[in-house]
């Protein structure tokens, strides 16, 4: 988009008047007539067999409305996708409630009362005899051949074996264990490799290692981390007119419907969400939080509004956590370092519910970004006693970039071979190739990618040659590192749909169907069609965040989809109204549809014009396409129901985004750090930062600094200090509040850090942008762990988190002293 | 109950067989306390029982919020956040760990920052409290911070905003012209979890030179 006035411009998003003033409502400022207030029982234990519970003190105390059980609550139901393909139900998917917890933390039962005083008091009076079943908190340990499992049924999900040609099974729990001589080298350190669930391979692995003049074999561990949420699921719910009210936090208002009407078996259309903003989610609430059932069948039992605070402890069980990962890497470096051979084996840590996919889906981000001649990619994911593994911010290409980005510096070390030049010298290029081959023989590939640009211009930007040049020299106790690391996500979906109505007022009224997390793309993405439209961004009323307000389908905003997905589908909105507005005005005006132009706020053409004000009252008259009483065949039926509420207003625009896309969308950034070490004290501080991204056209600049820069300093946060270890002889976290997993304070990052665009766009996308919010944070990670081997050398650490005793540790001693592969015990 | 409590901030409660209950409810009838419900620390037997306890603190008293004297009830163990929130209908002051670990309900007290999550209600009685809906002038003109933050689109999900805006305030009244640093330790018991605290930094940066604008007049 050339000569633009709103898209690739600062403005002020229409939430933030609201947000400084205090007048933001997010779900536990919202108040209801005859509220009560919800109390969760949560379970002391890691595994165990609810016996019996007794009720009756608690049922006897005055002001207690309703106690809720996990009998209670429906069945799991299938769900049916747009394609009309249904996904049947998992009978061991997470409940809100459960007679069977499978982690220490999880939710039991819960009560409402008047109050949250005689709410807590009845939790305390209510008798739950637990009859403890086995556990496990180590992956590692449950593969083992002796090794305890996580459910009774087994340690990993899988499907029987069926019949070739006919469909595949349902998801079950299945055993699998490693033989004892897979874990010959576990004593020195080194991950074992027994049978793989996930196997892929391209190239010739083993005449890649053949032919390198280096091979390196590295174990790293990746540490688990919780996603703190700053706001909890706290959920807030009411009933009125067999209506469900639902005021809760999400990172899609549309979409999060589905999932509240799938729980409670409810048509969607007696479901309204409420959620105008939201205090982060980071994956963790990608659809909502299946505990918001609890207040919702609360309130259907006592006839009342029900409000469930969620406590910061209960958060930190219930809220999620991104799985760690064990990964062991075989890298080949030709002389050049040229990457010729990777065979990469991850391990990943789940609950005992869904597999969350961080280990199978990590290493082709490694494929991507290094473009090895040759690959092997193997995972495996066990389930543990632990809780609710939850995508967390660029999940599993985090976890594999940070296994494999210190063995690359490794590398570049031994080769003698300069840091950005081994990665410019490996980085993708334009269509790059990622993945294994798919059953035709072909590889995917990206859309585009401009990481070498994003190196050079990042070398610059951070001076690294001087930087480089007194790196690892020592003054007093201090020595300096510098780092350098890539990274990349996906960064973009397709097939939305775009709505707004102009109307005779000469407004542009435009329904937004995202969530908002703050990344601003809930309001970024529709300047694209208020653009388009040439209305002045303040003739534009939006609405978002309150599901009655007739929103269209809309992606959810996690993988960092949206301002791909959804600037894609204004554009096509837009681009529907255009032609509709151009033949509005050749049937009032004369003339043909074509001599039209869309300008100014204007129709015209041949020197004849009217404005959109006029076009939409004409557009009312003719009725049919132009007011939206006759919709797209192809639009989703959410987005066709809300057009059809808004029929009849105005011209309307309409459309579902069918523009073609070469390739899979993914973002980049490279990421420079320096760091200052105290080798007596083994303190170390992030001197400086620099990100730069690539991720096409930039639509808001402000908020884009604010993602790529917040989200290198969430990456930080897996260096610095962040992690959550588990107690294997009771099974309990070890972090149950945040300063137990610490994430960075605004003292731990350095005071300023840069951030800029390549801002060159995206060829395969109408408005050329794609997302942002993931692939900053590996880079955020690796430069720091990069620049602390710079400074120390590379017999420091062997797993994520590093902190000051790691470093001091390995210094005395001359070589790493922390196992990597009890990371997360 | 103990009638022996003296305080001239504490409305005696009543004795003789007229319940407590019904005591706040004339007195909400009159206009004269908060009429919002006691959400949390509702007058069930459960607690009305606790508060009747030889030794219990008087419940009703006078709070200075924002400017505004303010009539409310408070249970012995409530917290100022909760008030704030559930009895004076100030939900501008967010509590994201309810233990001192993030500063997202920091408010004045007596012009000082203090996690609001932390502090009895019962020990700010005679103190002038302060949130984030107070900061804006009765006309709707905005704070120097606010509007620093407004030009800047400071911070994301906003959860911690409300929290950073007042340490922000707090710490100029006493440091006027803070460097960068100097402004980042001032705000340093904040969390962001979105972290983007640079953006934040630069947002509360140019509120502090708006404030010095101001100030010159």
């Amino acid at each position: 988009m050339a000569d633009t006035k709103l898209v690739g411009q600062n403005y002020q998003t229409p939430d933030l008047l609201a947000k400084v003033t205090g007048k933001s409502k997010y779900a536990e400022d919202f108040r209801a007539e005859g509220m009560l207030f919800a109390k969760l029982l949560l379970s002391p234990v890691p595994h165990a067999r609810v016996r019996s519970v007794d009720t009756s003190a608690a049922e006897a105390m005055p002001g207690v409305r309703a106690i809720l059980r996990a009998s209670e609550l429906p069945e799991p139901a299938d769900s049916v996708t747009d394609l009309g393909e249904t996904i049947r139900a998992n009978p061991k998917a997470e409940r809100a409630l459960t007679d069977e917890p499978v982690y220490a933390g999880e939710a039991v039962l819960a009560v409402a009362a008047v109050d949250e005083e005689t709410a807590a008091a009845a939790i305390e009076a209510i008798q739950v005899e637990f009859e403890p079943l086995p556990f496990v908190v180590d992956p590692i340990v449950s593969l083992r051949p002796d090794g305890p499992n996580a459910r009774e049924e087994g340690n990993v999900w899988g499907r029987p074996q069926t019949a070739p040609g006919t469909p595949p099974g349902p998801l079950e729990v299945q055993t699998l264990k490693w033989t004892e001589a897979d874990f010959a080298e576990y004593d020195q350190g080194k991950m074992p490799m027994g049978k793989p669930q996930v196997e892929w391979e391209y190239g010739d692995v083993e005449a890649g290692f053949k032919s390198a003049v280096l091979v390196l074999d590295e174990t790293f561990s990746v540490a688990n981390n919780q996603h703190h949420v700053l706001e909890p699921r706290t959920a807030l719910a009411y009933w009125q007119n067999g209506k469900l009210f639902m005021h809760s936090g999400t990172q899609s208002a549309v979409q999060t419907v589905a999932s509240i009407s799938r729980w409670l078996r409810l048509d969607p259309k007696d479901v309204v969400l409420i959620t105008e903003y939201t205090g982060g989610g980071f994956g963790s609430r990608a659809t909502g939080s299946v505990q918001c059932m609890i207040p919702a069948l609360l309130s259907k039992k006592a006839g009342a509004p029900v409000m469930m605070r969620i406590t910061r402890e209960e958060e930190q069980y219930i809220g999620g956590i991104r799985p760690a990962v064990h990964g062991r890497v075989k890298a080949g470096f030709a002389k050049d370092g040229r990457l010729l051979a990777v065979d990469m084996y991850t391990i990943g840590e789940n609950s005992a519910y869904e597999a969350q996919g961080d280990a199978a889906s990590g290493s082709r981000f490694v494929s991507l970004l290094y473009q090895p001649e040759a690959m092997r990619s193997r995972a495996i994911t066990v389930l543990t006693n632990t809780p609710p593994r939850r995508a967390q911010s660029q999940p599993g290409g985090l976890q594999a970039i940070m296994i494999f980005e210190p063995v690359l510096a490794k590398a570049a070390r031994k080769l003698n071979i300069d840091q950005v030049v081994i990665r410019r010298l490996n980085a993708p290029e334009g269509k790059a190739k990622l993945g294994p081959a798919n059953r035709e023989g072909q590889r995917g590939y990206a859309t585009s990618s401009f990481i070498k640009q994003a190196l050079d211009r990042g070398k610059e930007v951070f001076g690294w040659d001087e930087r480089k040049a007194r790196s690892g020299q020592r003054v007093g106790s201090k020595v300096r590192g510098v780092g350098v690391a890539v990274s990349s996500f996906v960064a973009g979906s397709v097939g939305f749909d775009g709505l707004f109505v102009i109307k005779p007022d000469g407004k542009m009224y435009i329904q937004s169907g995202v969530g908002n997390l703050g990344t601003e793309s809930v309001f970024d993405v529709h300047r694209v069609a208020a653009e388009m439209m040439s209305v002045p961004w303040e003739n534009v009323v939006l609405a978002w965040g309150d599901t009655s307000q007739n929103l269209p389908w809309t992606c959810v905003s996690g993988g960092s989809q949206t301002t791909h997905a959804m600037s894609r589908a204004a554009h096509a909105a837009a681009s529907d109204a255009i032609a509709k507005a151009k033949e509005v005005a050749a049937r009032t005006l004369g003339g043909s549809p074509a001599s039209y132009q869309v300008a100014g706020g204007r129709v015209s053409g041949g020197g004849r014009s009217m404005t959109l004000a006029e076009v939409a009252r004409k557009a009312v008259e003719l009725g049919g396409k132009f007011d939206g009483h006759e919709l797209p065949e192809n639009i989703n039926k959410v987005t066709a129901t809300s057009a059809t509420a808004l029929a009849g207003q105005g011209l309307m625009g309409v459309a579902r985004d069918t523009y073609p896309r070469d390739g899979t969308s993914f973002s980049f950034v490279a990421g420079f750090a320096e760091v200052e070490v105290d080798v007596e004290t083994g303190a170390y501080r992030v001197v400086d930062y620099t990100a730069i991204g690539d991720s096409g056209t930039i639509i808001h600049p402000r908020a884009y600094h604010g993602q790529l820069m917040g989200r290198s300093v969430l990456g930080m946060g897996h260096a610095l200090a962040q992690k959550t270890v588990y107690d294997q002889h009771y099974g309990l976290a070890l972090a149950t509040r945040m300063y137990q997993s610490r994430p960075p304070t605004i003292l731990d990052i350095p005071r300023n850090m840069k951030g800029e665009a390549l801002n060159i766009p995206d060829p395969e996308t109408p408005v050329g942008a794609r997302g942002i919010g993931e692939p900053p944070v590996a880079a955020g990670a690796c430069a720091i762990l990069n620049a602390l081997s710079d400074a120390l050398g590379d017999d420091v650490y062997r797993r994520a988190p590093v902190t000051l005793d790691t470093i001091l540790m390995a210094l005395e001693h001359g070589r790493p002293m922390q196992e990597p592969l009890t990371a997360n015990i | 109950m103990d009638m022996s409590h003296d305080d001239a901030q504490t409305t005696r409660v009543t004795p003789n067989g007229v319940s407590r209950r019904n005591f706040i409810k004339g007195v909400v009838a009159g206009g004269v306390a908060v009429s919002s419900a006691a959400y949390l620390f509702r007058s069930s037997p459960l607690v009305s029982g606790q508060a009747a306890r030889a030794g219990s603190v008087e419940r009703l008293l006078t709070l200075t919020v924002n400017g505004q004297s303010r009539r409310v009830d408070v249970a012995p163990q409530e917290t100022l956040a909760m008030t704030l929130r559930y009895k004076l209908g100030l939900t501008g002051t967010k509590l994201g760990c309810d233990r001192a670990e993030c500063g997202a309900c920091t408010v004045l007290v007596d012009d000082v920052p203090r996690y609001s999550c932390s502090v009895l209600t019962h020990s700010v009685r005679s103190k002038t409290i302060q949130t984030i809906e107070g900061l804006a002038a009765a006309d709707g003109t905005l704070h120097p911070v606010q509007r620093g933050v407004l030009e800047e689109q400071g911070f994301q999900c906003a959860f911690c905003m409300s929290g950073f805006i007042m340490a922000t305030v707090g710490y100029l009244k006493k440091h006027p012209n803070p460097t960068r640093e100097e402004l980042a330790h001032g705000v340093s018991g904040n969390l962001c979890r979105c972290q983007d605290y640079d953006k934040i930094l630069t947002a509360l940066e140019r509120g502090a030179a708006i404030s010095r604008e101001v100030a010159r007049g």
